[in-house]
Formats: C-alpha cells, sequence, structure tokens
C-alpha cells in the first residue's frame, strides 16, 4: 500500500515534468468518431447559418441568374438567351430608371453623412439633458421605412401639415400651389424619408467613434496651438473617416437596392430600379419575367460594383 | 468663432436633432384621433376613436394581419437565434481556416439587395409548395435576419470569458448545466438584444411578405401599405403607431443593457 502510493506519487511528479500544468493527466488518445466530432465542431456550428445563406440567398440568386438568362424548365424554356439583358441595356427607361436611383442613393447618403457627423459633433461632449437627446438620437432607427415613408406622407403632401402652415403663413391658396415634394420628379419625398432614417444611424456609429478615441489627442493639438478648425481637419476627421465610410456604404447600398420607400413616395415614371424590376415581376406577360429577374441582378451587379469600387477608393485615402 | 457662439450653434444643432426625429411622429399620433382634417386646417375639426376601435376588433381585417406579423416574427426569432447561436459562438471565440470567408458570406445579405435573391427564391419555393404559406413566409425573413443575429452573438462571444466554463466543468457540471448555468447568464443581454432585432426586422419586412406570400399571407406593413395607398390616413397614422410598438421596446431596453448600467453586461464590455 505505502509503496503503491509512492508509486503514484513518483508518476504524479514525473507527469508535472512532462506536462507543466498542474493537475492535468495524461489522456488515453480519444476514439476516431470523437476527433472527427472535433474536426467538425466549428463547421457544424457554422452549418445552419450558412445554409440559411448560401441555400436560400444564394441559391435565389442562381435561381434568378437563370432565369434572367431565358432558363425556365416551368414553362419548358431550357436555352440560354442574353435576350433579356440585350432587351434592357436597350431600353431607354432603363437609363432614366438608373439615373434616379443613383441620384435618390447619392443625395441622400452624402446629406446624411453632412448631418450625421454635424449632429454627432453637438452630442459628443456631456451636457444638460444628453441623456434625453442621445436617446432620441436613436429613436428611429429601429422604426420601419414604411412609417417613416408615412411620416413624409402626411407632412409633406400637398395637403399635408407643411402645406397647411403655408397656407396660414399666406404663402399659398390651394394644395396645388404647394411645391410637389412627394411623387416629384426629384424624389425629394424619397430622400427626405432616406436622409431622416439614415443620418441617424450614421451618426449613432460616428459618435461612438468620437467617444472612443477620447479628448486626448485634441488637447494633444490645442496645446500645440491647432485652432477649432486645425482639430477638426487634423484630428476628427481622420478618427471618423472609418466609421462614416463603413456605415455610409450600408446606406448607399440600402438605398440604391431598396424598394418600398420609392414604391409609395415615388412618382410612377421615371422609377427607381427595384420599382421597376418589381412591375416587371408582377407583369401578367410571361416574357417580363427574364427582364425582371435581369433587372435585379442588374441592380444588385451595380451594387457590388460600386461598393468594391468605394472601398479601393477609401483604402487609397 | 468665439465661444459664446459656438455654444448656442450646438445648442440649436441639439434641438434641431429633437425636432427633426420627432416631427415625423406627431401628424401620426393626431391623424389616429381625426375624424375629419381638411385642408387647410392645422387641428382636426373633428376626433375619434374609430381607427383604434376598428384595429382592436377582432372581426375587423387588421387583427389577422397582426396576429400573422406576430406568429412569423416569432417563429423567426426562435429560428434565427437557434441558428446564430452556434455561428456566433463559432466566430466569437474560435479562429479557424476560412473565417474571414464565412464572415463575408454571412454579411453578404446586409449588402447585395434581398430583391434578386427573393425573384429567385419566389419561383424555388413555387415548386416546393412553400409559396403563399406562413412557413415559406419565416424561411425567406430567415434572410435579412440571420446576419444580424449572428453578427450581435458573435460580438457578445468575443467578450466572452470561456474559462468560466472550464471552471465549471473541472467542478463536474454536465454540457446543459454548463450552457443553463454559465453561458446563458452571461450572454442573456446579447440575446435580449439579438432577438428584439431578429423581431423587428421580420416585423418591418415587406417586399419579401408581398412577394412569397402571394397576398395570401397579409402582415402588418402589407395592411399598412394598402391603407396609406387608398388614403385612409386616421386607419394608416393608427396602424403606424402600432406597427412600431416592437422598435419602442427594443430602445426602451437596449437603452438599459447597451449603456453598461447592466452588470452581467458591463463584466464582459470591460474585459
Amino acid at each position: 500500500m505505502g509503496r503503491e502510493r509512492l508509486t503514484a506519487l513518483e508518476l504524479e511528479l514525473e507527469s508535472e515534468l512532462d506536462y507543466p500544468q498542474v493537475g492535468v493527466r495524461p489522456q488515453a488518445p480519444r476514439p476516431l468518431w470523437s476527433r472527427t466530432l472535433r474536426r467538425l465542431k466549428i463547421p457544424l456550428m457554422l452549418l445552419p447559418a450558412l445554409l440559411v445563406i448560401v441555400l436560400l440567398f444564394g441559391g435565389g440568386l442562381v435561381s434568378a441568374l437563370l432565369q434572367s438568362l431565358g432558363y425556365m424548365p416551368i414553362i419548358g424554356r431550357h436555352e440560354f438567351t442574353l435576350d433579356a439583358y440585350r432587351h434592357i441595356f436597350r431600353d431607354p427607361v432603363f437609363y432614366r430608371s438608373l439615373g434616379l436611383t443613383l441620384w435618390i442613393s447619392l443625395v441622400s447618403t452624402s446629406t446624411a453623412v453632412v448631418l450625421a457627423v454635424i449632429s454627432a459633433l453637438a452630442l459628443r461632449r456631456p451636457f444638460r439633458g444628453k441623456r434625453f437627446v442621445s436617446f432620441i438620437y436613436q429613436l428611429n432607427i429601429p422604426i420601419p421605412h414604411l412609417v417613416g415613408a408615412i411620416g413624409i406622407l402626411l407632412l409633406f403632401s400637398q395637403s399635408g401639415f407643411l402645406a397647411r402652415l403655408a397656407y396660414f403663413g399666406g404663402l399659398i391658396q390651394q394644395p396645388s400651389d404647394f411645391p410637389a415634394l412627394v411623387y416629384d420628379p426629384y424624389a425629394l419625398g424619397i430622400i427626405l424619408e432616406y436622409v431622416w432614417k439614415t443620418t441617424f444611424f450614421i451618426g449613432v456609429i460616428v459618435l461612438s467613434a468620437l467617444q472612443a478615441a477620447g479628448d486626448e489627442y485634441e488637447n494633444v493639438a490645442r496645446t500645440l496651438g491647432a485652432n477649432r478648425w486645425q482639430r477638426l481637419r487634423y484630428v476628427i476627421v481622420p478618427t471618423i473617416t472609418p466609421a462614416v465610410l463603413s456605415s455610409s456604404i450600408l446606406v448607399f447600398a440600402f438605398t440604391f437596392g431598396s424598394f418600398e420607400v420609392p414604391y409609395l413616395l415615388g412618382q410612377r415614371f421615371p422609377s427607381a430600379l427595384p420599382v421597376l424590376a418589381y412591375r416587371q415581376y408582377v407583369n401578367p406577360d410571361l416574357n417580363a419575367r427574364p427582364e425582371a429577374m435581369a433587372l435585379s441582378i442588374v441592380i444588385s451587379v451595380i451594387i457590388t460594383l460600386l461598393i468594391l469600387l468605394y472601398m479601393k477608393l477609401a483604402k487609397r485615402e | 468663432m468665439n465661444s459664446r457662439l459656438y455654444n448656442s450653434l450646438l445648442w440649436s444643432i441639439r434641438l434641431a436633432i429633437v425636432v427633426g426625429v420627432l416631427i415625423l411622429f406627431v401628424p401620426l399620433v393626431v391623424w389616429s384621433f381625426s375624424r375629419s382634417w381638411y385642408f387647410p386646417n392645422l387641428v382636426p375639426t373633428a376626433y375619434s376613436w374609430r381607427a383604434w376601435s376598428y384595429i382592436f376588433d377582432p372581426t375587423s381585417r387588421v387583427w389577422p394581419a397582426l396576429v400573422n406579423s406576430f406568429v412569423i416574427a416569432t417563429a423567426v426569432t426562435l429560428f434565427s437565434i437557434l441558428i446564430g447561436l452556434p455561428a456566433g459562438r463559432a466566430l466569437g471565440l474560435h479562429q479557424f481556416r476560412g473565417k474571414t470567408l464565412v464572415e463575408f458570406l454571412i454579411l453578404m445579405p446586409t449588402i447585395v439587395p434581398v430583391l434578386a435573391a427573393a425573384f429567385g427564391i419566389h419561383v424555388m419555393f413555387i415548386r416546393y409548395g412553400l409559396s403563399d404559406s406562413l412557413l415559406g413566409v419565416v424561411l425567406v425573413h430567415l434572410i435579412p435576419v440571420t446576419p444580424y443575429v449572428v453578427l450581435i452573438l458573435s460580438s457578445i462571444f468575443a467578450n466572452y470569458n470561456i474559462e468560466y466554463e472550464e471552471q465549471a466543468r473541472s467542478l463536474g457540471a454536465r454540457p446543459w448545466q454548463l450552457f443553463l448555468y454559465i453561458t446563458l447568464p452571461a450572454i442573456f443581454p446579447g440575446l435580449v438584444v439579438g432577438s428584439l432585432f431578429a423581431f423587428i426586422i421580420s416585423w418591418s419586412q415587406y417586399l419579401l411578405t408581398l412577394l412569397i406570400g402571394g397576398g395570401q399571407v397579409p402582415t402588418l406593413p402589407v395592411m399598412l401599405f394598402a391603407f396609406a395607398t387608398s388614403g385612409d390616413y386616421a386607419l394608416t397614422a393608427a396602424l403606424s403607431l402600432v406597427f412600431i410598438g416592437p422598435a419602442l421596446l427594443l430602445l426602451l431596453l437596449t437603452a438599459r443593457y447597451l449603456t453598461g448600467e447592466n452588470a452581467a453586461l458591463g463584466q464582459y464590455v470591460k474585459q
């Protein structure tokens, strides 16, 4: 018994030399199934999420691509053709819609960035009522765009609240005197909604970048004699650039490919590209189907290209 | 610019933020109680509860849409959490080959518009009998929801201290006990925020529901769109306010969880 105890102690001492961690005993090699399971652990953990993305999202994209090439076995079409794309690229309607969509995305994203930076700068320091204003600042981020669009409709349409104010201010006599801000050729109603929704999204991200960076660099710049403008240019702008770039990419992509706001607030012609694609899709004429698919693919490709270009430019900066 | 002027500039910006955000909600509230409010009156000439009592009348057309929206969003939330938990854990806690690719793939639906995929899926779903059904709508809602849930949970797991699990295991805890007593309490705040995000993203879907549901699955946004284009502004406004309910709930909760006031999360955020 005593001898046995001693050997056990000796063994443990020996194993401590081999295995520096105290208390870890050498283990028998795991059986094959267990090792395989361990190797597959991470792929298995990722599998459900990847199924959603690859099977549903990717599968949907591939199915749309095939149909845009005219492959529709359901109605007995098996040959591939570029007719749908050829038709789209020859159609002036496409270019008007593309121009309008680019206009909407560019104007709303750049306006939102400017407003977001200004507002984040006004909120970063402690002040009385900061909690309240910060709460309001985040209030509309989770609000659905559809509700924002309805709010714009009730405020800015020709019989909306602003038009009524203008009437009482003696500026207009009847609704039609009020400038069209909804269903208008410049898509101002759509842009207003996007700016209202996305300013605060970008703003919150910029604000957190500002607050993470703290005041130190600015204080150093101040002691070195930098004035307010120089501190903005050489301290604040470099601090917030990554936040602005990444959030504005998301906003641009969203506003370019989004459907319901231009569907509700846009004029009928020309319409934003996603609305055009949807109208083609629900067109009872089956020949319009490949065109709708091709349009939706073109939208996705344009967004991907724009984002790649943007990221390249951002990297050079 | 002197500092007094600068200060008043700051305050006018802050005021503009508050007014700018809230101004869109004002007409919604007023319209929802109005009975007649014609141009050019600045306030309604008659008020009524009509819109509100219509919405909460179980025999109205709105009620089934509300139920549908709630059932769909709840199912989507449950599924997305079940999908997102293991994926978020793998991405937040482990390094492995191809991680960047997986992250890129999972983020794809947040950048590439879902329109093209929705058109393609619709045709696939028609073939498998999933279109015009609740299940089909739930499945397709998982596309925009999954990236956000995985993202939120992986950032929670990135700050999660796995040593607690090892301690519990060395004390003899079984896997389910590990999850229930160690993992779950630690990730709970993230789970709540992730679930609410999932719920709201599903709750807000319009185009996907319209396409895949094919009008057979009326949800709140589908109904809201119909009212907004029909010109019944009182009903549209009241329904809009119901529609933003979950978003407001999310905000109240995240305001509490994300300001570091909560001990459970704060502990991990600090590390």
